[in-house]
């Protein structure tokens, strides 16, 4: 068998996505390849869900093209999404996990294995045979991190994953989200709170009305932002 | 007025039981098979798009209220002797009124199927979709997490299959000791002017379908609990 | 986890469901299509023990109208019909769909009628007469209607009484194109006259205000006769089997066995296989 491709390097050109008669998305380019993670950041409506949705492939585009590693439409293989409110499959933790296991036909000696380790790693040890859908929703939110990094991606791409949060919970998935990062996968994150952007992005790419305001490092958007708006922004304004 | 078919029933009259082993042996054999292609037709039809299945939707839904003569008059037609399939021998069998009972809740179970698993597909279809299941994957995964809400489905197709008498009467003829079931019995009391015996065995019907659905209600309950669903 | 291959084991379950009836239907078993008025009067509950004791053949007995049971014949769907109605079973077997006719037994039709009486005719042993005075007075009579053996034995009788019925009935004439049973029950619900076979009538158990009204009169014989289905036209009949049916229904032991057959003390059923012309 061939060694999959890589989908890196996510690669925007000229996307453009309406709904009905409205634009809700409008990017000249944007490139996004390995290394620390992405931020998404922008007030509500700004189209960061859309973003990220045409990320994972699960919406075409309306104009322009979107590739990953230089190909169109690849199946999500090698990538993986959050959900901002996860769907627990009607079944045990384990089973949530080992529905993703087999989903990449991972064999069935080394699922138990997985799990496990999966279910440590979200900070969830020994909470394999508890039904999904009665964890709390910090504990669903950690639970359908394992599941998604059960499918062993390259590219991870989350939607607000702490939004619905209390503060304390919203720190493990960024301590989890942080390991991750460090074994060598992609991270975008979409948010509204620049806090986890500061402490997570390597890059910031500031969306306002479906357009690419700014896109810059980390140090440069939170310390000499390039754009009045990225300025306004943080400063706790309106963007409108 | 139902003594003497409870009667039968406590002392454990042979021909009695038999024709309550067979009522739940053709009605339960008929509810698996109707299932087993059910189901996933409902699925199918709930996640598919495809040309036509608005109509196709619209015609199993209307075949819900299929009347069973209809049906049985369809399926003795086929089995007869001087029918397309009358070669296999199947026309006044059990398994001819597992056929007949088979088709006529084989729209209910679908339907209803279709309805439950369109709601869950509502739900699922992003996260299927973000781990790259493809259709027979995801029918097969909402099967499986609607099964509890699936349970209904079933309990409504073999409630009926237990009810009609119209079909199997005409495929199975009503052949004592052999095609002889709870609602064909029922009818030939009722003919034969006993009305007291037809009301028992009535009431024995009525019986067994409440035992059945109550067993089936608590294992889903129990399963949903532990499950962890709504 | 739930797979395909699940629903696909449940469909073989229910096949092996199917087919392990099957092996049961190999049996020695022959399927014959009969009359309410045999089934009904438990007149088969009596005799087919006996046969089946002696020759280990499982009969089926289905039991319709005389005219449906000899279309499930004529269909292939029977090995052997067993009616009352022989202008149809002459003509069954000389349109090839029967063997030959074998004459059985016979009992008779009966008047059966309300208390009450309001034709006046309860006690008549003319038959003709009462159905005149029935049409007459316009009271309710129940018609089976269902081309039955009795069916057809009731046109015949208004025939008799100078009738046209399909012109001259009216609101009081009702054709319920059901069997024996359902024309009692209709008939004890709504106080009306029908006809009906002795048979059915003695085992029938909802009888409300009904009694006999008319009985004894020659034209009310009833005959029954077996007939064997054409192997020729339908080669799946059981042919030995069907014959050994009929062999033993003629044979001293099972008229014997026809005559035996009593519902409380009464005998329905007067075996005359060897009565000539029968």
């Amino acid at each position: 068998m061939r060694a999959p491709e890589s989908d890196l390097p996510l690669q925007f050109d000229r996307v453009q996505y309406d709904a009905g008669n409205r634009r809700i998305l409008d990017i000249g380019s944007l490139g996004i390849s390995g290394g620390a993670p992405t931020a998404i950041v922008g007030p509500n409506g700004a189209g960061k869900t859309t973003l990220l949705r045409i990320s994972m492939g699960l919406l075409a585009p309306s104009a322009g093209r979107v590739t990953w590693g230089g190909r169109q439409n690849v199946a999500p293989v090698r990538r993986a999404f959050l959900f901002q409110r996860p769907v627990m499959l009607m079944r045990s933790a384990a089973g949530n996990i080992d529905y993703a296991l087999a989903s990449i036909k991972a064999s069935r000696g080394e699922r138990r294995q997985r799990i496990s380790d999966l279910l440590t790693l979200v900070g969830l040890p020994g909470f394999e045979n508890r039904p999904a859908r009665r964890l709390s929703g910090g504990e669903q939110q950690r639970l359908a991190l394992a599941r998604s990094l059960a499918r062993d991606p390259e590219l991870l791409l989350l939607d607000e994953p702490t939004a619905s949060l209390d503060p304390a919970a919203a720190k493990s998935v960024e301590d989890v989200l942080r390991a991750i990062a460090g074994r060598g996968v992609k991270i975008v994150i979409s948010t509204h709170d620049l806090g986890t952007a500061r402490r997570l992005a390597g890059d910031v790419v500031l969306l306002h009305r479906g357009q690419i305001v700014e896109h810059s490092a980390s140090e440069i958007f939170f310390k000499q932002p390039l754009t009045k708006e990225a300025r306004r922004f943080q400063a706790g304004d309106l963007l409108i | 007025m139902f003594s003497s078919a409870f009667w039968m029933l406590v002392t454990g009259d042979p021909g009695l039981y038999r024709i309550i082993g067979l009522s739940l042996y053709v009605s339960l054999t008929a509810t698996l098979i109707a299932a087993a292609i059910g189901l996933p037709l409902g699925a199918l039809l709930a996640l598919k798009e495809f040309p036509g299945r608005n109509v196709v939707t619209i015609i199993i839904n209307a075949m819900m209220g299929m009347p069973p003569v209809v049906v049985g008059l369809m399926v003795f037609l086929l089995l007869s002797r001087s029918g397309p399939l009358g070669s296999l021998g199947l026309l006044f069998t059990p398994r001819a009124m597992i056929i007949a009972q088979a088709i006529l809740i084989i729209p209910i179970i679908a339907a209803l199927a279709r309805q439950t698993i369109a709601d869950i597909w509502v739900q699922y279809r992003d996260e299927l979709a973000a781990m790259n299941i493809g259709t027979a994957g995801s029918i097969a995964t909402l099967l499986w997490d609607g099964r509890f809400s699936l349970l209904t489905a079933l309990l409504a197709g073999f409630g009926r299959a237990c009810a009609e008498v119209g079909a199997v009467i005409i495929v199975g003829g009503n052949i004592d000791g052999f095609t002889r079931m709870m609602t064909t019995a029922i009818a030939l009391e009722t003919s034969k002017g006993d009305l007291p015996l037809a009301i028992g065995l009535g009431g024995v019907l009525i019986l067994i379908v409440i035992a059945i659905n109550a067993l089936a209600w608590t294992i889903g309950r129990t399963g949903e609990r532990l499950a962890g669903a709504a | 986890m739930f797979k395909f291959r699940h629903s696909i084991a449940m469909g073989f379950i229910a096949f092996a469901l199917l087919t392990g009836q099957n092996a049961l239907a190999q049996e020695k078993s022959i399927v014959v299509a009969s009359t309410t008025s045999t089934q009904d009067s438990g007149l088969f509950g009596h005799l087919l023990p006996l046969f089946k004791a002696k020759t280990g053949i499982d009969v089926r007995v289905i039991s319709q109208g005389t005219g449906q049971a000899l279309d499930t014949g004529r269909r292939g769907d029977a090995d052997v019909v067993f009616v009352h109605a022989r202008s149809q079973e002459e003509k069954f077997v000389a349109d090839g769909f029967g063997v030959k006719r074998f004459p059985v037994m016979y009992n008779d039709f009966i008047l059966i009628g309300p208390k009450n009486d309001p034709a006046k005719v309860n006690g008549s042993k003319d038959i003709a007469a009462a159905l005149v005075k029935i049409k007459n007075a316009g009271a309710l009579f129940i018609s089976r209607g269902d081309k039955s053996g009795t069916h057809a034995a009731e046109l015949n009788l208004w025939k008799i009484a100078g009738i046209d019925i399909a012109k001259d009935k009216g609101p009081w004439y009702r054709d319920i194109g059901q069997g024996m049973g359902a024309a009692l029950n209709t008939a004890s619900a709504s106080n009306a006259y029908v006809l009906a076979d002795r048979g059915t009538w003695l085992s029938f158990k909802n009888r409300g205000d009904l009694m006999i009204s008319v009985e004894g009169d020659k034209r009310l014989f009833n005959q029954y006769g077996v007939i064997l289905v054409s192997p020729a036209k339908h080669p799946h009949v059981k042919k030995d089997l069907a014959q050994s049916f009929i062999d033993w229904l003629i044979s001293p032991e099972g008229q014997k066995a026809i005559d035996d057959f009593k519902v409380g003390g009464e005998q329905l059923f007067f075996p005359n296989a060897y009565t000539p012309g029968a």
